[in-house]
Parts: C-alpha cells; structure tokens; sequence
C-alpha cells in the first residue's frame, strides 16, 4: 500500500496542505478531484518522494520513507506522470532516450523501451525525433512509456490528459489500465475532471474542498 | 460582424519538409454566432487562430480569403499589410482571449497598469476601473499583480484585455487549458455573454465538453482540413465524419474507447482521405480524397424545414460515406 499520513506541507507562510491522509492499495485506482490550488498536486510531488513535506509520513508497502529526491532508493517504485509533457522531459532527448532514460539509470536493458514505445501508440520514425517536433499527445505518450519503464507498483497520474483531446485521454488511460491488471499495481489518477476520475476508477474518488481537508483512504 | 474564411490555407516551410498545417478552410461566421474549432493537437487549428491574427512566424504562407466586416467594407485578413492589421484590426476588430491568462500578463506591472497602457495604445476614453467592472472585476483587484491573481481573475483580466477595443470579433484560442471545471464554465459562459450581446465569438478548443457549453455551430479539424462542420445541437446528438464520431465516443462520459492508431504527419499527407488508415467504414472510394460538400439533412432538420432553416448554417461533411 502506498500511504500517506498527516501530511502537512507549507511554502513561506502559506500552508498547502495541512495534516492530510491518502492510501492506495495495489491493484486499486484512486481518482482524487477538486479544484485548481487545493494541494492535489504538491499531495502527488510528496507521493512520488519528489517534496519532503514539514510533517507526516510516507510509506511504501509498509516501508516508512526516509529520505526523498535523489537519496530516496524507494523512489523507482513510483512512476510519475505530469500535467505538461513540454516541462517534464530533457528537450535534448529524442523521445526514445526520454523513454530509456530510467532504465539506462537504473543500469536495466534497454531493449523493453521500443516495446514500451510502441504500446503507447508511437511509430519508429517518431522515436527520434525531439521534443519540439512532436505534438503535445505524441509526448505525453512518451512520458507514460517512460513512467512505466521500470515497473513501479504505483502510478501518479497527476492531470496527465488535460491538455490531450479526448481520443488520446481514452487511449492513455487504457494503456494504464492494462498495466494496472498485467501487474496489479495501484493506480491514483488527480484530475479536475470528475466525470473522467468517475469512469476511470468506477466511482472510486475522493473529492477535495478548495480548503485542503482532512481525508482517509 | 460577419467572418467568412474561403479557402484558407497555411504553409511552414522547414528544412526539407513543407509542413501542411491548414488546408483549403472554408466556413462563414456570422455576428453573434459562435463557433467552436474542435480538433486533437497538432490539427492545424491553433495556426489557423493565428493566421487570422497576422501572427505566423516568418516561415509561413498564407493563401486564401478571410474577410472579416460587412458586405461592402470588409477586409481580407490574409491579404491586409501589417500596418492594416497593427492599427486597424488587432484589439479594435478582433480581440485575442489568450491560452493561459495568468502566463499571458506581464509579470511586473500591476493589471492596472496593462489595462491602462492597452486603453491609451487604442485611444479609448474608458478608465480601467469602468472596463474592469465589464469583465466582472472590482477596481480593487487591478491593484495585483499577476501572481497574486487567481485563475479565475487572471481569465477575466486577459477578458478586459481583449475587450478594451471593443472589438466584434473574439477569437479564443484554447481558453480553458488548465482551468478546472468551474472555471471553465465561467469562462464559456462568458464567452456566452458577448456572443449574444451581438459579437462574433470563434473558439479554438480540444475540449469537446466546453464547446458544447457555449457553440452553435462546431467545425471538426483533422490532420489540416476542416472534415465536418454542424450546428452544436446535430452535431452532439450524432455526428456524420467518423472521426467526429470517433472524438465524441472518446469522452468519459460515452463509450471512453479511443480512435485506433494516430493522425498522419502533415509533412506527408496522402492524397486520399487523411483519415482512411483509422476509419472502419474505408472502402476504396475513400483512396480518392472526399469533397466537401452539404450534409444530407437529418431527420429533424427535415420536419421543421422553416424559414429559419433558411438562415441555419449549412451544414458540411468531407466523407464519402458520411
């Protein structure tokens, strides 16, 4: 189980999030909503040991987290996917050294990475290209190959479609899904989309106040 | 005002590649209607926006019409000289609503400040605080800087902005990205308001569910060329082109089945029907590239033919089979 305790994470004088509590189990999709500006995402950056928060605990099948960002050895377990693809890739890489770069990291083959890239629906001729010469859907595409490289046993899907049309939202989320019953890993999908996080995790979704609230698993 | 765009096409020029980003666009716009631009990225829908606008890149040719103004008087957009476009037609005949407001403001200077100095640049006599208090804000919040603006008073600034010429036409590119639902429904709603205060309203989004919130008439994009183009009410009820089917049983709120396989480049479109490779009703016919021609009616359309019908908007699909 992923499991976030009372976790309270502030920035200056502001508090984002304030003693907040969120599990997901293996094999479970979380679908977490609420408006822009709640702490949903810092909430992902905390889960994904990106963001040492000023309190509360993070544990990882039953592992306590104790050191985050780069130190963090339990980080391979968690695969992030972020709003924006343009901000979250090395704009040097083509997109299959994006996708290889966790496993080249991780001193795993890098055979599984075309595997990978074709799943997600990208074509050879896409695999070198850069950055700047895909469009928003072919990159986010090559994000999630990336975020499921190495296998994590939970995904952090942090408004990974709403910048997508609606094809590529539907396209993404089952790819994800497939992995999700190949592997049983837990799935937490943050979206402001309640509509998608209601299909997505069959009604499975907690709803967040623009006040951050105080929530259990 | 009235917007009609005949066949509009956009060119990139690049090394090697001549990239077909919008293709032979047709549709009319008439005051106080709203069209929605609907289309996966990369469609070339974006780029159209911006060929109105005057404002490609220099690697760029733009060929066609688009006339914007009355039946005697109008400009030809795509032909205007950038004198044209600076003095008489940004700001004071079309108003940009910007992608992301909040990144659209100068970070450094106050709300006030920018209304101020797009209100002296159009030579209106209008304070900040009178053209605020239009888009909803009160004279206190002009007072802020970007970041300290929420999403939702960015938006309506980037709204003042764009109204401060009190232009006829608002073109709205992608103004809900990044918006969570509330906010988007303000903001369509909005965008609702000035269509039917009698301006011409035109929006380019990739989220169906907000155009259906405010558009009566949708234009489907696909891979550069505009493949349908109905009224709101027709079009979500059933769509004629696959791939407006496709979009539409796409949403979570439907079948949530994606259209198998991807748009083709636009450095290489085919001759035929772009969409043949991902269409379940391809035959060889469809290796011809389909006209664009009027819709069968539907059924509806049919009983209640009107004189209303008369004025409606005529209804187009690029399908052999549509």
């Amino acid at each position: 189980m992923l499991e976030a305790t009372g976790i309270t994470v502030s920035f200056g004088r502001h508090r984002v999030l304030d003693g907040v509590s969120l599990s997901v189990r293996p094999g479970e999709v979380v679908g977490l909503a609420g408006p822009s500006g709640c702490g949903k995402s810092t909430l992902a950056r905390v889960l994904a040991l990106l963001l040492r928060p000023s309190a509360g605990t993070v544990g990882i099948d039953g592992r306590a987290v104790t050191r985050w960002r780069h130190r963090a050895p339990q980080r391979t377990s968690i695969g992030l996917i972020f709003q924006q693809p343009r901000l979250a890739v090395d704009p040097r890489f083509t997109l299959l050294e994006v996708i290889t770069e966790p496993l080249r990291a991780a001193r795993r083959p890098l055979d599984r990475a075309t595997r990978l890239a074709e799943e997600l629906g990208l074509t050879p001729e896409l695999f070198v290209r850069r950055p700047h010469e895909v469009s928003d859907g072919q990159l986010q595409r090559a994000c999630v190959a990336r975020a499921l490289a190495l296998e994590p046993r939970y995904l952090i899907c942090d408004e990974m479609t709403t910048m997508l049309d609606a094809s590529t939202q539907a396209h993404l989320v089952a790819r994800i899904e497939a992995y999700r019953e190949r592997t049983g890993a837990g799935v937490l999908a943050i979206s402001h989309d309640a509509e998608l996080l209601d299909r997505w995790s069959g009604g499975n979704v907690q709803e967040w106040q623009p006040r951050p609230a105080e929530i259990t698993g | 005002m009235n917007l009609r765009v005949d066949g509009l096409s956009v060119r990139f020029h690049i090394p090697g590649a001549v990239v077909h980003a919008v293709t032979d666009a047709r549709f009319e716009l008439r005051a106080g209607r709203c069209l929605a631009v609907v289309g996966e990225s990369g469609c070339g829908k974006s780029v159209m926006a911006h060929a109105l606008l005057g404002l490609l890149p220099g690697n760029a040719t733009v060929s066609g019409h688009a006339w914007l103004g009355g039946s005697d008087d109008a400009i030809d957009l795509v032909a205007a000289t950038e004198k044209v476009l600076a003095r008489q037609v940004r700001g004071r005949m079309v108003g940009l609503v910007p992608q992301s407001p909040a990144a659209h403001l100068t970070p450094v200077r106050t709300a006030r400040a920018q209304l101020a100095e797009t209100l002296r640049e159009l030579g209106r006599s209008e304070t900040p605080d009178e053209l605020a208090e239009r888009a909803g804000l009160r004279p206190k919040d002009l007072d802020s800087y970007p970041h300290q603006l929420s999403g939702g008073m960015a938006q309506r600034v980037a709204n003042a902005l764009a109204l401060a010429g009190d232009p006829p036409l608002i073109l709205a590119d992608e103004p809900t990205t990044g918006l969570d639902r509330p906010l988007v429904e303000a903001t369509m709603t909005e965008l609702r308001r000035l269509c039917d205060e009698g301006r011409t309203v035109l929006i380019i989004t990739h989220d169906l569910r907000a155009a259906e919130l405010v558009a009566d008439d949708i234009a489907v994009m696909y891979a550069s060329r505009i493949v349908e183009l109905s009224e709101a009410g027709t079009f979500f009820a059933g769509p004629r082109h696959p791939y407006a089917k496709g979009l539409l049983d796409a949403l979570p709120s439907r079948r949530f089945v994606p259209i198998p396989g991807q748009p083709p480049e636009l450095t290489r479109l085919p001759d035929g029907c772009a969409f043949l490779p991902r269409c379940s009703w391809a035959t060889q016919a469809c290796d011809e590239r389909p006209p664009w021609r009027r819709a069968t009616a539907t059924a509806t359309v049919e009983g209640g033919a009107t004189a209303e019908t008369a004025a409606a908007t005529v209804e187009r699909v690029a399908c052999h089979h549509a």
